[in-house]
């Protein structure tokens, strides 16, 4: 059953209560992360397990014409070294782009690229061995950026992707030549952007236990998705499935970081398999930093045409990602930036080409705002700077240009709920837009602004990575002798709070205790499977699954009440705790004795519940036309001031209002919380955060010269929640998590051009650039035109 | 070679560490190279305090020696010798959050949780200083514990939760 048939759903603000949805909740496994308690995958106890460690490659390309290992092997203390030749599968996220190994073969493509890896009885032993590691290679020319990669003569970092070009996307939607003749005002912009890292708190870790006498194989990681680590743990070590298991305790964060297997989950278990043992590998943050996955390094050129009255005409957009050296989703990223340029605005024609390219550095992959950030603050920006020309408010000009709620968009996209115009209506109040704007002033060397934009993500992918036919989410409800119900579930709780928001719904739809309530997720052995934490699809898709789930186990458990009660069903007055006939409140049972009597003849009690996107909201016919397509889109605007102080060239966030329209908050805090964190996210992006390589080698892998911002550079953020309650959503929910993130760039950069008169289009906008552009230097605020050519 | 080897012997040779931890008297022998982090990890099974980074960028690590907030990733253990060593383990007493920890449960303080321990040690040792911080007080103390997941408002929230509730602190 799919969600527009669950009528018997209370939905939004009528279904807020203290109890269920709707509540401030603490998260239920919150107790253990302020006690010290919450083990994460290093804390797991493993007496005696042997320590691995990871050679890297100090080339960023070659081949590898040996890898000799014979005297690492022969020291002692040693019990097990792999290389390429123990796992001859490729394997990546995406089944049409699988290119990765998990220890190179033939061939090293960015520094840091795993070459060996050593199992040993300590970690002085591991680190030795890898010093009698011997290579011979022959290095090749390497590529640091799209646009070296893409010179005619460049060396193909796969044989099968000419021109280093991993995919190239050009769409186009309506008629955007006719667009742009129909227009008053066309504007064309190149911006940049340098890629990000996720920096979740938790460095990598694994740990494989191999049972030799079985041969069977169990693996704790720090994943997203223990079902995606466990399909290419059978790939590349070429098991039964059967013979796997997959487990996910506590993990640190993920953002995307962690939303496909990564190298080192496989290498962990090819040693436990080679040693015969249990063996932990822990990565250190600069490895971390090695495993990358994050947002690319980005040129965009964007073009829009704009009526007088600030209506948009028509919208050209160029994209050039550098992808790094595998595919990872890197398809998926530059499908994500040309399919989300729609569904925010109400845009008559739409021409995409996007261009991941393939270089020798780490491989990005999906982080926060997937694909979708890049490109939205280059569209902000440009609109911001065209309504300016025009003389129109950038509050208004957005208005001018909203959806009318349900439509389809130009490129297929469903869109059922809207709540753009009240997020739009909140930042303006809340910030004094109207009496603010353009007026701050200046207080001597302090120059003031203010700057707003908007954003949207998907809840969840419309369309699964596998297409196996299966639901997209399973969840399994247990009840037994006890009378308490056990939430079995692979949905990976990874800091969001999705094992709160699925217990809210249980809680809500049955109106027990929570202390009835538990939750057991991510052990393959027991929780259903689960595609994963990523594309913001849990509270959307898990929790309708949830709901279904709590709505068939309340069928059985209102039936063992009629019958214990000797009513009919109908006269049942389900109160939660108890059961009641109607209009008798004192014939009553408690809800142990309906427990009882529900199992009565069939002993455990296991219900299922299950949610499928319907294929009418999976994407448009074009090629990659999946990509982008959800059931349920989040809303966001952000109004940001800052102040600049004109010597230095430091920028002050000194507030965000951030209003989003999530559907409905099933737990407000929560939502909050998520507000909080990608609005700050989206700061990192903004003001300081930034991955550089030289002559490919990372020079900022590490949490200092990564500059996340601290707490005494962060600003409040003022969330207001906007409850659009879409029509499919788990009581009308969407999602929270990512849709916040993308205004940040632009609002800062419009916030930033009132403060100092500059308008940047590359980010990060560090103090540095704010200094050169404020010393007259051009090249500080805006990329050279000639970077963002695709067709070069 | 041979260096390397002799000094990875000369890192086996330990010696008897005395301090206290949480409260309790301890005697361990304790390789001289051992830092403070491993040595209750590994040694004492207090895994509640993280290892966040290479050395000394994150603040996940902190714990108090002496009541003073202290990485512990870039802190010998035998350079606490003789200290009062507290990790988050010891803030609930009898089945009681402290208010710190009740503050952060409560308030959304605390998002993954990796960060938190960490955070909470740090936001101890100010409010036993400081029993009533401003924000800007608490952004000052606490900003070299990084946080990826909250944009660090709850966590403000929730020590100023805490210093409000004035109830005698430990």
């Amino acid at each position: 059953m799919n969600a527009p048939e669950q009528k018997a759903l209370l939905r939004g603000a009528k279904a807020r209560a203290p109890h269920g949805v709707g509540a401030r909740l603490p998260f239920v496994d919150g107790v253990e992360k302020v006690t010290g308690a919450a083990r994460y995958t290093a804390d797991l106890p493993a007496a005696g397990a042997l320590v691995a460690k990871i050679l890297r490659s100090p080339y960023a390309h070659a081949e590898l014409l040996e890898v000799d290992v014979s005297a690492a092997r022969q020291l002692p203390g040693v019990r097990a070294v792999v290389t390429g030749d123990d796992c001859d599968m490729p394997y990546g996220v995406i089944p049409i782009a699988q290119n990765e190994f998990p220890l190179a073969r033939g061939r090293v493509r960015y520094v840091g690229d795993p070459i060996a890896a050593v199992a040993a009885v300590d970690e002085q032993t591991a680190t030795a061995a890898l010093a009698l590691i011997r290579l011979r290679v022959r290095e090749l020319p390497a590529y640091f950026t799209a646009a070296a990669a893409r010179q005619p003569e460049a060396v193909l970092l796969h044989d099968n992707k000419p021109g280093n070009i991993e995919r190239a996307v050009h769409n186009e939607f309506g008629d955007t030549a006719a667009g742009f003749a129909a227009a008053d005002l066309v504007r064309e912009e190149n911006y940049d952007c340098a890629e990000v890292h996720h920096a979740m708190m938790e460095p990598n870790a694994a740990l494989a236990v191999w049972d030799y006498e079985r041969g069977h194989l169990t693996l704790w990681s720090v994943t997203q998705v223990p079902y995606y680590v466990h399909l290419t743990l059978a790939r590349c070590l070429k098991m039964e499935a059967a013979h796997i298991r997959v487990i996910k305790p506590f993990i640190g964060g993920g953002f995307g970081h962690r939303t496909e297997c990564l190298n080192f989950e496989v290498i962990c278990a090819l040693l436990a398999r080679a040693a015969r043992g249990t063996v932990r590998l822990q990565q250190t943050r600069e490895e971390t930093f090695l495993a990358h996955r994050g947002r690319p390094e980005s040129q965009v050129r964007m073009k829009l045409g704009l009526s007088r009255d600030g209506r948009l005409t028509a919208c050209e957009a160029e994209v050039v990602q550098r992808g790094g050296a595998y595919g990872g989703y890197g398809l998926v990223t530059i499908l994500y930036a040309g399919a989300l340029l729609n569904g925010l605005y109400d845009i008559p024609a739409v021409k995409y080409d996007g261009y991941r390219v393939y270089a020798n550095t780490p491989a990005c992959g999906a982080m926060r705002g997937h694909g979708t950030v890049n490109i939205r603050f280059a569209f902000e920006s440009l609109l911001d700077t065209m309504a300016a020309e025009l003389g129109l408010d950038p509050i208004e000009v957005r208005r001018r240009n909203l959806l009318q709620a349900p439509t389809d968009t130009i490129n297929g996209l469903k869109i059922t709920s809207y709540g753009l115009p009240e997020c739009l209506d909140w930042i303006e109040a809340a910030s004094g837009w109207k009496e603010r704007k353009g007026k701050l002033g200046r207080d001597g060397n302090i120059g003031r602004g203010l700057g707003m934009a908007c954003s949207h993500f998907v809840s969840g992918s419309a369309k699964p990575v596998h297409w196996s036919g299966e639901p997209h989410a399973v969840i399994t409800l247990k009840l037994d002798f006890d009378a308490a119900v056990t939430i079995l579930t692979g949905a990976s709780d990874i800091g969001q709070g999705s094992s709160t928001i699925i217990t809210q719904v249980v809680a809500e739809v049955l109106g027990i205790d929570y202390s009835r309530i538990r939750v057991i997720a991510n052990d393959s052995a027991i929780t259903p499977k689960d595609n994963g934490s990523y594309s913001s699809r849990v509270t959307y898709m898990v929790g309708n699954a949830a709901a279904q789930a709590a709505e068939n186990l309340k069928r059985l458990l209102v039936a063992a009440a009629a019958q214990r009660l000797e009513v009919s069903e109908a006269e049942v007055d389900w109160l939660g705790e108890a059961a009641a006939v109607v209009g008798e409140a004192g014939r009553q049972i408690g809800f142990a004795e309906v427990v009882e009597q529900a199992l009565v003849a069939t002993g455990t009690l296991h219900v299922k519940g299950s949610f499928t996107c319907p294929p009418e909201f999976q994407g448009g016919k074009q090629r990659g036309g999946a990509v982008g397509s959800s059931m349920g889109f989040s809303y966001a605007a952000q109004a940001v001031e800052v102040s600049v102080d004109l010597d230095l060239g430091k920028i002050i966030v000194e507030k965000v209002w951030a209003a989003l329209d999530c559907g409905f908050a099933i737990n407000p805090m929560s939502v909050e919380g998520q507000v909080q964190g990608a609005v700050w996210m989206g700061m990192g992006q903004a003001m300081s955060e930034e991955t550089v390589y030289e002559n490919g080698r990372h020079k900022a892998a590490n949490l200092l010269d990564y500059r996340v911002p601290t707490m005494a550079e962060s600003p409040e953020i003022e969330v207001h929640i906007v409850e659009s309650i879409d029509p499919n959503g788990p009581f009308g929910a969407k999602e929270a998590s990512e849709g916040p993130l993308a205004g940040f760039m632009s609002a800062l950069a419009a916030a930033v051009e009132e403060a100092t008169g500059q308008r940047f289009r590359i980010l990060p906008i560090t103090p540095a650039r704010v200094f050169a552009a404020l010393a007259d230097q051009p090249d500080a605020v805006a990329p050279a035109p000639t970077l963002a050519r695709g067709a070069a | 070679m041979a260096a390397a080897t002799r000094r990875r012997k000369e890192g086996h040779v330990k010696t008897i560490l005395r301090l206290s931890v949480n409260g309790k008297p301890r005697e361990d022998a304790v390789a001289d190279n051992t830092l403070l982090l491993d040595y209750l990890r590994d040694a004492l099974g207090l895994t509640g305090t993280k290892q966040g980074c290479d050395g000394g960028e994150c603040g996940a690590c902190t714990v108090l020696v002496d009541g003073q907030p202290r990485l512990a990733c870039s802190t010998l253990a035998h350079s606490v010798a003789g200290s009062a060593v507290e990790t988050i383990e010891s803030l609930s007493h009898e089945g009681k959050l402290s208010q710190l920890q009740r503050a952060f449960h409560e308030h959304l303080g605390s998002q993954c949780g990796f960060c938190t321990p960490g955070m909470i040690m740090t936001a101890e040792a100010l409010l036993r200083s400081k029993p009533a911080p401003d924000r800007g007080e608490i952004r000052a103390a606490l900003a070299g514990n990084l946080c990826r997941c909250t944009g660090y408002v709850k966590i403000v929230d929730s020590v100023a939760a805490a210093s409000r509730c004035g109830e005698p602190r430990a």
